[in-house]
Formats: structure tokens, sequence, C-alpha cells
């Protein structure tokens, strides 16, 4: 990681990644907020031992997401003739033809993304929060999983359950197997966990050992 | 709680001689190449993302099109066979009495993706000239694009969820249409294209105003 000749960071400066205004650093204390004064986007917000709540939080995570992907999800009956599906079934609905491409992508979007990040957020917070060196890595591991964020679509799967149910409703009746509670507590959790990172902090516990 | 800003007039990165990494926030001196600490490249202006913001706005667009045509729902019953478009099926759960779900649909579906086609067109044609529209609506502008295109995805997912759980072997069959592939793929683009976006620029072009600036 090295370059020939260093470059030296400006360690002094911190810049609003949106509108490019720079500020000295201040570093905010714990439950404060550094927010960019021209634009208003949130640079810094440490809490306390949010290490500690994010890493409880991603475990929860991963559990829910491995065991809403296998259990039943919602099943169906109309006279007689019943249908359960899980997850994974919903999202490999699409089947036929060039139809399969969407298929990977749904499943990727409601289970591998978010699987994925929660992976490499704890992949790189576990060192840190310990007080060990960084993970080998780690900041590649950090990157992948800042750039996933968008591709993470838990939240909006929930919402098109909801929608359609509704359209269902009047077809047959649906019933709900154990994944859906488990999904939808997931979901709660899947967005707590992402307001609760300060990823100034994370980066800045990343660059330490680059120094000594 | 907010930042103890130094002076009223904000100084840009750019004036200050430094880059920063939109990535992981590091501030190196102008110069540098690729940030030490993420592998990001470091760019002072991104000048080339106008020209990909529009080429995936239009890759987008022209999936929306068919996305409109083609059914996005076939539903199978044991005497006839019912194709709905994203507009057909709103208006066919309307009917039903579900205004509700209908809206959500239409949202979704229509109106974000539509208003989300103007606002980055908008926006990439306000950083090329003069804006009477103030930076701060447009950065909001430029958040509210980044956040809500995601949700267009529903219309997608409720067509997954439709086919797999509706599959009642003779008594009824939903199946996705080909519009549903045209319809993620529309929404993929136009989030790509958003993401092209420099909001930096929407920044610049005040200072260009006052100072005349080069570049
Ligand atoms: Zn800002
Ligand atoms: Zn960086």
């Amino acid at each position: 990681m090295t370059a020939p000749a260093a470059p030296i960071p400006r360690n002094d400066l911190i810049v609003c990644p949106h509108c490019d205004a720079a500020y000295t650093l201040a570093r905010p204390g714990h439950g404060e907020r550094a927010v960019c004064y021209r634009c208003h986007t949130v640079l810094i917000m440490p809490r306390r031992k949010a290490g500690l709540q994010i890493i409880a939080l991603s475990v929860a995570i991963v559990i829910l997401i491995t065991a809403a992907a296998i259990f039943p999800f919602l099943s169906i009956a109309v006279a007689g003739a019943h249908n359960s599906v899980s997850i994974l079934d919903a999202a490999l609905a699409f089947s036929d033809g060039p139809l399969v491409v969407l298929s990977l992508a749904t499943a990727a979007l409601i289970i591998f993304v978010p699987l994925a990040r929660v992976l490499l957020s704890l992949y790189v917070l576990v060192p840190i929060v310990m007080d060990r060196p960084p993970a080998p890595q780690a900041a590649q591991a950090f990157r992948l999983a800042e750039a996933l964020r968008p591709w993470s679509m838990a939240e909006i799967f929930a919402i098109g359950c909801a929608v359609a149910l509704v359209k269902v409703s009047d077809l047959a009746d649906v019933s709900f197997g154990p994944a859906f509670w488990m999904f939808a507590i997931l979901v709660v959790l899947v967005v707590v966990q992402d307001n609760f990172l300060c990823r100034w902090s994370v980066w800045n516990a990343l660059s330490k050992p680059a120094k000594s | 709680m907010e930042r103890a800003e130094q002076t009223r007039e904000v100084i840009s990165a750019r004036d200050l001689g430094v880059v920063a990494c939109t990535r992981c926030l590091q501030v190196w001196p102008q110069g540098v190449q690729t940030c030490a600490r993420c592998g990001h490249k470091l760019v002072q202006r991104d000048l080339k993302s106008l020209q990909r913001v529009w080429a995936l706005w239009i890759i987008g667009f022209m999936c929306y099109i068919p996305a409109n045509i083609y059914p996005m729902l076939r539903t199978r019953t044991l005497f006839h066979v019912q194709e709905d478009t994203i507009v057909g099926g709103a208006i066919e759960l309307m009917h039903h009495g579900s205004i509700g779900v209908a809206a959500i649909i239409l949202i979704a579906s229509v109106v974000i993706p539509l208003a989300k086609f103007m606002a980055i067109a908008f926006l990439a044609i306000s950083v090329t000239r003069p804006s009477t529209v103030s930076q701060n609506q447009r950065q909001l502008l430029y958040e509210v694009v980044e956040y809500i295109g995601r949700w267009s995805m529903i219309d997608i997912f409720v067509v997954a969820i439709l086919s797999s759980l509706v599959q009642l072997k003779v008594l009824v069959a939903i199946n996705p249409g080909l519009a549903s592939l045209f319809f993620a793929l529309s929404v993929i683009f136009t989030m790509l294209s958003a993401q092209a976006f420099d909001s930096r620029m929407i920044w610049d072009a005040q200072q260009q105003g006052k100072g005349q600036k080069q570049e």
C-alpha cells in the first residue's frame, strides 16, 4: 500500500464529499455530529460503544438472513390447492428464458448483497473494536461494503411483500410463515445498523497503522 | 452541535489546493492520483462524469419504454389468460377498490421513474449553465433522487412474490412478463446514472459566477 514517495495526507482538514467545502477538522464528542455548513451533509457522528452495538446487530442480521431465506415465507390456499414459498423461491421466480438474469439480480438484491455487506462490516469492525490492528485488506472490504450500500434492498422487498399481499388477498387466503416475521425484524435491524455506523470514524481507525 | 465554521464564505477544497477522496473523506494535497487509504481514484472534479450520466440516462430511458409496453404480469385462470402492463395492473387494482396499493404501484413505477429522469436531466443541465435554482435546493434534489430511486424496485419484487406464490396448478397461476426485465434494467441504469453525477459541480457554478475561474 505504500506508494513511491508517499504523499502526506492532510489530517488537519475535512472536506464535504458532496459540495467540496473544506473545514479545519474539529472532532465532535460522542453523541455530537459534525455537519457541513453549506449542504448539511453529516460528516462525522461518533457514538459511544457504536462498534459493539453494530457487531451485535450484524451477528443478528446474519442469522436472520440465513433463516429467513430458507424457512417458508408466505403460503397461499384456494379451494384446497395450496402453495408455500421461501424468500429464495420468490427471488428465483423469474425462471423462463431471459428472465433468469432477473432472478439472479433479485436474489442478490434482497439476500446476498445485505448478507455480504454485514459480513464485510464484521470483518472490518471486529478488529477495530477489539483494539487490534485492522484485518488484512480491511480498507478494500469496507470500500466494497460501502459501494454495495445502494444495492441492498431488503427494506424495499418488505414493502413489496405488503403490496403483493393486498393483490393476492381477494384471490386466495394468504398466511405468513416464520420467515415472514424474521424478515420483518431483519429490515428494522438493517436500517438501524446502517444509521449507527459513522463512516468517518471507521476510515479513521483504518488509517492508523499506516502511520506507525 | 454544528461544526464551527471559520468563515461565512465557505472555501472549497479546490481553492485550498487540496483534493478529497469522495469515498473515505481523506484529504490529500493537489496532484495526488490515488487515495492511499482506500485506493479510490482522486479527482478534483469529474469532468467526464456528465457524459457517463447522460449515457446511462439514455440507456435507462430506452429500457423504460418497453417496460411500459410489454405485460408485467400474466395471470392465467381456468378459463382465460390476462396480461397486465404496469399501468393496466394499477388501474385493475383501482377497480377492485385497492386504491392505496394502486397508488403505491403508480408512484413507485411511474411517478418516481419519470420524476427521476427529469431530475437527473435537470441537474446535469443546470451545472453547465447559470441556474436560477439555488445550490441548496439542487443538492437536496440530488439527495432525494439518490435515495428514492431504489424504491422503484418495489414492482419487480411484487412480481417476484406473486409469480412464485400464486402457482396453483390449474386453478390460477401468475407469471412474470417481459416488462419486468426492462423495468429492472431501467431502474438499475438510472441508479447508476445518478451515482455517476458529481454533486460537487453544483457548488462550483456559484464560484464561477463570482470569480470567473478557468476550467
Ligand atoms: Zn457539503
Ligand atoms: Zn480514500
